[in-house]
């Protein structure tokens, strides 16, 4: 059953290409389709003793799909919802702009299904790899700026990254004996099979790491993703930066998953040099962001700051040998609150874009005073993206610090007596914190750097004076409100009841 | 299902907040009633908990279900929290009455308002009634987004705009320690629910960990009641609608970072709290109680004093929290949460009616034309400088006991402050209340209408008798507390002194029949400039630190990151490829020789090999 998630949107892409259907609503149809289905799988894969074969087999014959994943159903979710929201909030600049971008939507959110749902790790990459081709040719075709050179740009960085991301998976695939994410579980969880020799267990986490890691884009390899989003076309941003990035965490933590007690053999060389690697994502592209003047590379490198979050969870849950469960559906939670968060964000950027004709931040103000609802659902967007509780990024970020504390004991060396100063307490604490402790410590710290942006950004465009820009603009349409609210609910939902998706 | 009836002290104002924003936004007036029925119907529920009323103990919210740890959300009942809780609600309420008044001229949309009372009521009920630091968190978050929003509810003023975003950055600030903190607790006592803490025995008391976890949870504080150094925001935050002044910039939020101290050495112990940092809490809270009252004598701006007076007066909380007196703390919490409140409606009373006018260089002579609310916004003062009698006189004077047991440097900083106290509230009312108008709104100011001047009244009520032991005892939110019976000792002598000195002081210079001045006579000196200018610690902060630091460090990092990482790790991954397809390229360079040569070297290659493996 699950193959309709692809057939429908393909089918769709064809009528759109070849029988000339109408770009926007044939999409729109497929979109609702899959988004129903979806929720559908979510529900039932989520039921506790729910028998998966029905989903998985296809007239009789076994597919190599999976919804037994932990992360599986978040993604999917996600998927689903961003897809459609993007569809139905686009607005194309054309009759045949329409068609080309309705394609490309439904071929990414394609790839991305079927990357989410693939148990075998060679289609989960291939699936991947159809998704990129219409980011790359959108951005080439229909982005800002200097839309050939981004495209051109972000094809290299992100074709090597897949490159060098194959040669891990295939490595890990030979060492495993086999190409099954759900029979690699198996054979470590029941076997206690290691994947190789700590040499190739070195080679091959640190081909993964830069691999699925470029993809998600860790510092240092992250210098595609802004100018990218911040150049493409509103529907195509919503879905790289909100769900198609995410197919790499996805990769690792389901790759950690599967390996269970494994993956800390497998990743251990890389961890200290992980932790450094997210610190830079949170504290340097951070500032970054703050240095930022247009709201699309501000939005855009504010996604790449986030990744380290997932980063950290990342460590937190190889070095507990797959053991902590918070820094997995932390992860998993912020995943999916991020993704709709920056879903939303785009969105709406785009939509001032249209109404104003510039995203430059000296260049707008006081545009609440003209948009109320605008100014209100952008707000709702920021709020979640900087952790505010009641949305979902609160819950995730802070499953995830909390996670990194899970099973750390007060160091020994915390012992110093009744007369010890204040010197001697912060000496004695930063030898009791491990250094995964050290560095969520490090990484709190940007929680006040996206407030700075966030807030600085808001009041620029939203607060104080009416800028001549935003003088006369045109209230968001129904389709507009209604896929920005479709966001945002899902964002406030899953905000006050985790327990929903958990 | 009664037995859950606690959480609709949560429940209500977020249901209203909802409906006041998604559903009123064009009816204002019922909009204010449904802030208003949610806020009485939360004090008639607290006033009925503490008559006695019971329900059992209230379900627990399961949050984040997980198999190995879950974290929940629950809600913890005990004096502390629901007398607590009653300051909050009977406040917020009497509030709430009080805006209907306040607003009505004004042109902004009052149903956004009044959502922004409805989720503040909402987060402060959440810090005051959680039972884990988890929960505390969620409040402490929602409270400062609540304040954001209530300060920057004239958004199109440029002022306004920069107040609620420097309010909610500051507190964010603060946060980032309070979140090690939490973090260091799970990580020492393995919960975050208060009741679990006590009697842990895995870390020895007075250890390097528990020290830095203390003062970490203690950052907390800092941001949110407005400390040195992170004070800055309070006075910005005046930015705001007068009674969101007095509700949560003066008697409720700001002494949320009090309430939660008070809360740790209930539920992790006194022990807990290890002498570095009892020096370190008491000493921010002295410094802050001193710098904020020198600050206040020289503001002109009737909000601005009553901001700093509430900095410094919880900068003596936070003294006597660090003195583990946390009966002292909540008892001076409860009355100043009464008279300040007071204070900040009767001053947006007389804002209101002197059409907008701040200054109180442009005022003069309300006695005679607003006589009530004159009388009320008197006896807040008399609370405020602790004339005995007077509530604030009781608390204050617990503190000092306190501050005279435990070290006598922050006894004298303590009686200091109260010089100064009573000295710039004098000058405030001799300016503003006594001889002629100075400006035409003070001209035609009269008398504020009903749903301003009941709440002031009952206030003002309150301002004098809840320091009283019979009053007292049943409401100051601390379990077991017991008012002090009077004694005639150092403590009384110094504060009647004190009352005294600022008295005498503020009398010669701005009191008397003849003088009139229409600026403060002490402008031209320097210290006067000074503090005006707040010690240059808020344009050390805006050139230096975000000025300089931040926005210089942004764009240095934004280079680096450009023409450094950019074109290191873009531009080599671009030339390997480039590199690669001329390689590549080099091979299919379409002369047939140099293909036969290669098949040829091929062939014989493979021959050899083959060659090899048959000999071996």
């Amino acid at each position: 059953m699950l193959i309709w998630l692809l057939i429908v949107p393909v089918l769709a892409c064809l009528l759109i290409g070849l029988l000339s259907a109408p770009g926007r609503v044939t999409a729109l149809v497929s979109a609702s389709i899959t988004m129903i289905l979806g929720l559908y799988v979510v529900v039932v894969s989520m039921l506790p003793d729910f028998d998966t074969e029905c989903l998985t087999t296809f007239c009789g014959i076994p597919l190599q799909f999976t919804t037994a994943t932990p992360l599986c159903p978040l993604m999917l979710l996600l998927t689903v919802v961003v897809t459609f929201a993007a569809l139905l909030g686009m607005h194309a600049p054309g009759k045949s702009a329409e068609r080309s971008w309705s394609i490309s939507t439904l071929l990414i959110s394609a790839g991305a299904t079927g990357a989410f749902l693939s148990d075998n790790i060679i289609s989960f990459y291939a699936f991947h790899e159809l998704a990129l081709i219409p980011t790359f040719v959108m951005i080439g075709y229909y982005g800002r700026g200097e839309r050939r050179t981004i495209a051109w740009r972000t094809t290299i960085y992100l074709g090597l990254a897949s490159m060098v991301l194959l040669a891990g998976l295939v490595m890990l695939c030979i060492e495993m004996g086999t190409t099954s994410i759900s029979q690699m579980h198996a054979l470590v969880t029941v076997y206690g099979k290691l994947p190789g020799t700590p040499v190739t267990m070195g080679i091959i986490s640190g081909l993964l790491l830069a691999g699925f890691g470029t993809l998600v884009s860790l510092f240092p390899f992250h210098s595609w993703a802004a100018p990218a989003y911040a150049s493409a076309p509103t529907p195509i941003a919503m879905l790289h930066a909100g769900v198609l990035k995410k197919f790499g965490l996805y990769g690792l933590f389901t790759l950690a998953w599967a390996l269970g007690p494994a993956s800390r053999f497998l990743f251990e060389g890389w961890n200290e040099v992980l932790l450094v690697l997210l610190l830079g994502n949170v504290l340097w592209v951070g500032y970054v962001t703050v240095a930022q003047t247009r709201l699309d590379k501000m939005l855009g490198n504010s996604s790449v700051m986030h990744m380290g979050y997932l980063f950290l969870a990342f460590a937190a849950y190889v070095t507990s040998s797959g053991s902590n469960y918070l820094a997995l559906q932390g992860a998993g939670m912020l995943m999916l609150a991020h993704g709709l968060s920056i879903a939303m964000l785009f969105l709406l950027a785009g939509q001032i874009e249209q109404r104003t004709g510039t995203l430059e931040l000296c260049a707008l103000g006081g545009l609440a005073r003209r948009a109320p609802t605008l100014g209100f659902l952008f707000g709702l967007a920021g709020m979640a993206s900087i952790g505010l509780p009641l949305l979902a990024n609160f819950v995730g970020e802070f499953a995830i610090f909390l996670s990194c504390f899970v099973g750390w004991v007060p160091g020994a060396s915390s012992d110093c007596g009744s007369g010890c100063g204040f010197l001697d307490s912060i000496s004695s604490l930063l030898g009791g914190l491990g250094s995964v402790q050290l560095c969520v410590v490090f990484a709190l710290w940007g929680l006040v750097i996206s407030a700075v942006y966030m807030l600085r950004a808001i009041r620029r465009i939203f607060a104080g004076e009416i800028a001549p820009s935003c003088e006369n603009v045109a209230r968001l349409s129904c389709s507009e409100v209604l896929s920005a609210s479709l966001l945002g609910a899902l964002l406030l939902l899953f905000g006050i009841a985790p327990f929903l998706i958990i | 299902m009664l037995q859950n009836l606690p959480w609709l002290f949560l429940a209500l104002p977020l249901v209203a907040a909802a409906i006041d924003w998604l559903c009123l936004q064009r009816c204002p007036r019922a909009a204010a009633c449904c802030s208003i029925a949610s806020a009485a119907v939360c004090f008639a529920l607290c006033v009925a908990y503490l008559c006695g009323m019971q329900t059992g103990s209230p379900g627990v919210y399961e949050w984040f279900p997980l198999p190995g740890y879950s974290l929940t959300l629950g809600l913890l009942m005990d004096a502390l929290s629901m007398k607590m809780m009653l300051v909050v609600t009977g406040i917020g309420l009497l509030v709430h009455i009080f805006s209907t008044g306040y607003m009505s001229g004004d042109p902004s949309n009052h149903s956004r308002y009044f959502a922004g009372l409805s989720i503040f009521m909402f987060s402060m009920s959440c810090i005051v009634l959680a039972d884990s630091l988890l929960f505390t968190f969620v409040g402490w978050e929602l409270v400062g987004f609540s304040s954001y929003i209530l300060i920057g509810h004239w958004y199109d003023r440029a002022s306004a705009a920069d107040a609620a975003k420097k309010a909610f950055i500051t507190n964010r600030v603060g946060d980032f320690g309070f979140l090690i903190g939490i973090l260091l607790t799970f990580g020492v006592f393995g919960t975050l629910s208060f009741s679990d803490m006590a009697g842990h025995q895995a870390v020895p008391a007075q250890s390097g960990v528990l020290t830095a976890l203390v003062l970490c949870l203690f950052c907390g504080a800092v941001g949110k009641s407005a400390q040195f150094p992170l004070h800055v925001w309070l006075p910005d935050a005046m930015e705001g609608p007068t009674p969101v002044s007095a509700l949560i910039h003066a008697a409720t939020m700001v002494a949320a970072g009090v309430y939660m101290l008070v809360r740790l050495q209930v539920s992790m112990g006194t022990d807990a709290f290890s002498q570095t940092a009892c020096t370190v809490i008491c000493t921010v809270g002295a410094i802050t109680a001193l710098l904020a009252a020198l600050m206040a004598t020289q503001q002109d701006d009737i909000k601005r004093v009553l901001a700093y007076s509430t900095l410094s007066q919880l900068g003596y909380m936070v003294m006597a929290a660090g003195m583990l007196s946390g009966e002292a703390a909540m008892f001076h919490l409860y009355t100043h949460a009464w008279f300040k409140a007071l204070l900040f409606l009767a001053a947006g009373a007389i804002i209101v009616r002197c059409h907008h006018e701040q200054d109180i260089w442009r005022m003069g002579g309300l006695r005679r034309k607003m006589p009530l609310t004159t009388l009320c916004f008197l006896m807040g003062a008399c609370a405020l400088v602790a004339v005995p009698g007077f509530s604030g006189f009781f608390s204050k004077e617990a503190i000092l006991t306190a501050a005279w047991e435990s070290s006598i440097p922050l006894f004298v900083i303590g009686a200091l402050v109260a010089v100064l106290t009573t000295f710039y509230m004098v000058r405030l009312c001799l300016v503003a209340f006594c001889g002629s108008a100075r400006a035409e709104g003070a001209e035609h100011a009269r008398e504020a209408g009903p749903s301003m001047l009941l709440p002031l009244l009952i206030l003002g009520v309150m301002a004098l008798i809840s320091g009283y032991g019979f009053i007292a005892d049943t409401l100051v939110p601390f379990a077991g507390f017991h008012a002090h019976d009077f004694e005639f000792g150092v403590p009384f002598l110094t504060g009647l002194l004190a009352l005294i000195a600022g008295g005498g002081l503020a009398w010669i210079m701005y009191g008397g029949k003849q003088k009139q001045p229409d600026t403060d006579p002490l402008t031209p000196r320097a210290f006067s400039r000074a503090l005006r200018h707040r010690l240059y610690i808020d344009a050390f902060y805006d050139k230096v630190l975000v000025g300089g630091i931040q926005q210089w460090g942004a764009a240095i990092v934004h280079c680096l990151d450009d023409g450094v990482i950019r074109r290191l790790v873009g531009h080599g991954a671009a030339l390997f490829t480039a590199w690669c397809g001329k390689i590549l390229g080099k091979i299919q360079c379409g002369s047939l020789r140099a293909y036969v040569l290669v098949s040829a070297l091929g062939l014989i290659a493979a021959m050899i090999l083959f060659a090899f493996t048959i000999i071996h």
